[in-house]
């Protein structure tokens, strides 16, 4: 037990922060843990431990509620892949997860924290709506083009509301881009409450019914739309352009090093703008599926919190197009188990509390695999 | 009462829980350490303050819970950003994404329970007489005096103790800091759990004094409020009384232009303070656009002893 300490460990230049109080220890301890300057990303399986983690942590909680956790999630399992049914529900509460999700990943990848895609998810869905409000007899062809180019329109407006104030007058998008979302929200309560509302609705919250020429077509006999499409259309777009493109290429740069890439004389204002313009326009053109592939008609509540799970959703995958599909698949899942928790009487936003767990672990995973086990003497 | 002495109640009463939020915020961020899970915490305190009001009906062993809450939760942001070093950004968002769902979680049994009168209103009958004081500071009640304690301590410790000197140098430079022989990672989960209990203490308050029923999701972005709030502050406590005061005064104007019978629909009336938000914030970017902004200056940047700078 009392080794003398290696000569290295002490002066060793990575020792980090829990390998500092080791250090002091170092007459007792054997093993220490330093930060692996070989490691520059974090394996993949860390992904799926920290979800088992998050689920067990949110277990000891519901169980100190009282509640068995196994039952719970069972129930929001079989809710969400349990059947053929909740399959597809899933799969359509991907579709805005995607595409808010991608929006969230680019504008992440200059470091622009974009939390607005709540608000430019609304806004989008909002343009949509006011396509089938204002020009209510157009043909399909005309209508649904006319509703997607709106509702993108919308949203990057609303992305723009948040990257002018950033670029020209320093102020920290995480704010603004969440006060917007308020913003978006009471907008569209206003629209659903007041001069829009179904006058044949029984006092029902939302617009009138959209015909079948603004409805974006399903899938068979499901509930699966088309949204899908743009949701597949877009995770190949982005995979392209920031792999292959000039544009990508920047865009990485300014996010590896913002200081290298002003100097290197890339305009880096203009590149926070366009990447909020894609950013809110995505988020809107989910808006626009959701309402004209699922809800058909704007009403209240219209979203359950997708532009938070976004975010989540584009940090699970690390801004990887193909991890965004999957993790926004998984957390697709995990709002439909929520809706099917509601039967026990429990709320559908427990899905947020998971999240939030998720979230936890996941960072604190990345973190802890890049530090490893080392004998210090 | 006079309308200056309804805005004045006004402000205060709506101003109290974006306060203590906007200093337990201050505290945390000055010692360098970003705070963004503001809005779950104030959720996570008031859901602790109504289950344990409900169930013990004792105001003492509500704020104790309420306080124990919120360190445990402080303790955790803790330990993935000093620690682990994680990005403090997504550390504060998974708060308020944990808070916001485990909130509502907890308070599904007591949803739109009433709680009257939990905190007990401070009789300053001596002010009785006095035209506008007594109005004002007559009846308030015990937490706001609390908070108009806790802004003089803020500051003072902030700015006239050597201990607030310490912390301010964490905030600016840790690794300086460190040499001088500061713990700087105690200091930083010191501040971290202190400030999370002042930002719990502040959905507390909200329950208890200024709508008192828990409903889902009732802080209704007044945690991202408190966290412009300090930037409007400039990380100094008696600024954010009176920034606090102002977006108060702005909070309740939507029911004030409403039962003056106005024709605005309230909608946008309760947009108001998130607008003002913004355009504060723009104003004083651009007002301080070659100025320093008051923040840390090592606010967000993990310290990592070895690290050369």
């Amino acid at each position: 037990m009392n080794e003398k300490p290696a000569v290295g460990t002490i002066t060793s230049p990575c020792t980090s922060a829990l390998g500092t109080s080791a250090a002091t220890k170092t007459r007792r301890l054997r093993f220490r843990f330093e930060l692996d300057p070989s490691r520059t990303s974090s394996p993949w399986w860390i992904t799926i431990v920290s979800v088992v983690l998050a689920l067990a942590a949110c277990a000891v909680f519901i169980a100190a509620n009282g509640m068995n956790p196994l039952m719970v999630y069972k129930k929001m399992f079989m809710g969400a892949f349990g059947s053929s049914f909740g399959i597809t529900e899933t799969l359509v509460k991907t579709i805005p997860l995607l595409l808010c999700g991608l929006g969230v990943a680019v504008a992440y990848r200059i470091s622009v924290w974009n939390i607005g895609a709540e608000g430019q998810f609304a806004a989008g869905a909002i343009a949509a709506t006011a396509v089938t409000i204002y020009f209510p007899n157009l043909p399909s062809y005309a209508a649904i083009p006319l509703m997607v180019v709106f509702s993108i329109a919308a949203g990057g407006v609303w992305g723009l509301l948040t990257a002018i104030p950033r670029t020209y007058f320093q102020v920290n998008e995480l704010i603004s881009s969440l006060m917007l979302n308020y913003v978006a929200l009471l907008a569209l309560d206003y629209v659903v409450f007041g001069p829009w509302k179904d006058p044949k609705g029984m006092n029902f919250p939302g617009t009138p019914m959209f015909t079948d020429a603004q409805m974006l077509p399903v899938f068979g006999n499901t509930r699966l739309h088309f949204g899908l499409l743009f949701g597949l259309a877009a995770v190949v777009l982005y995979a392209l352009l920031t792999r292959y493109t000039r544009w990508g290429y920047e865009l990485k740069l300014i996010g590896a090093n913002p200081e290298a890439a002003k100097n290197a004389g890339i305009r880096i204002a203009r590149h926070i703008l366009l990447v909020m313009l894609i950013s809110g326009g995505l988020a809107g053109l989910a808006g626009m599926s959701e309402v004209s592939g699922v809800a058909h008609r704007l009403m209240y509540g219209i979203s359950p919190g997708y532009g938070y799970t976004a975010i989540i959703v584009a940090w699970l995958a690390k801004l990887n197009p193909f991890g965004i599909v999957l993790s926004s698949f998984l957390f697709g899942g995990l709002i439909v188990g929520g809706y099917s928790v509601q039967t026990i009487g429990l709320p559908s936003s427990m899905s947020l509390m998971l999240q939030g767990a998720i979230l936890f672990f996941l960072i604190a995973g990345d973190t802890v695999t890049k530090f490893r086990l080392r004998r210090s003497a | 009462m006079d309308l200056f002495t309804q805005l004045l109640l006004a402000a205060i009463s709506s101003g109290t829980p974006l306060l203590f939020a906007a200093l337990g915020g201050i505290l945390i961020e000055r010692s360098g350490i970003i705070q963004l899970g503001a809005e779950g915490l104030m959720l996570m305190g008031a859901v602790t303050a109504c289950l344990t009001y409900l169930h013990t009906n004792s105001l003492g062993l509500t704020l104790l819970a309420v306080f124990a809450v919120s360190a445990a939760l402080g303790l955790v942001h803790g330990f993935l950003t000093v620690t682990l070093r994680t990005n403090q950004i997504v550390s504060g968002l998974a708060m308020t994404l944990f808070g916001t769902g485990f909130s509502a979680y907890l308070g599904k049994s007591v949803s739109g329970l009433p709680i009257p009168g939990a905190v007990p209103k401070v009789h300053l009958d001596f002010l009785k007489d006095v035209p506008v004081l007594g109005d004002v500071f007559g009846r308030l009640d015990l937490l706001t005096w609390v908070s108009f304690l806790l802004v003089i301590v803020l500051h003072l410790f902030i700015h006239r103790t050597s201990a607030g000197l310490h912390l301010r140098a964490i905030g600016d430079n840790p690794a300086t800091a460190d040499v001088m022989g500061i713990r700087v990672q105690l200091v930083r989960y010191a501040c971290i759990m202190a400030g999370s209990v002042l930002i719990g203490l502040a959905g507390a308050d909200l329950l208890l004094v200024f709508s008192p029923t828990w409903i889902e999701g009732m802080t209704a972005g007044r945690g991202w409020i408190a966290v412009a709030l300090i930037i409007f502050a400039r990380w100094n406590p008696i600024r954010a009384l009176l920034c606090a005061y102002f977006f108060g005064v702005l909070d309740t104007m939507g029911f004030r232009i409403q039962l003056i019978g106005s024709e605005i629909p309230s909608y946008f009336l309760k947009m108001i303070p998130y607008v003002v938000t913004i355009l504060v914030l723009m104003f004083l970017g651009w007002r301080n656009r070659n100025k320093p902004s008051g923040a840390p200056e090592s606010l967000g940047v993990p310290y990592l002893r070895e690290q050369r700078f």
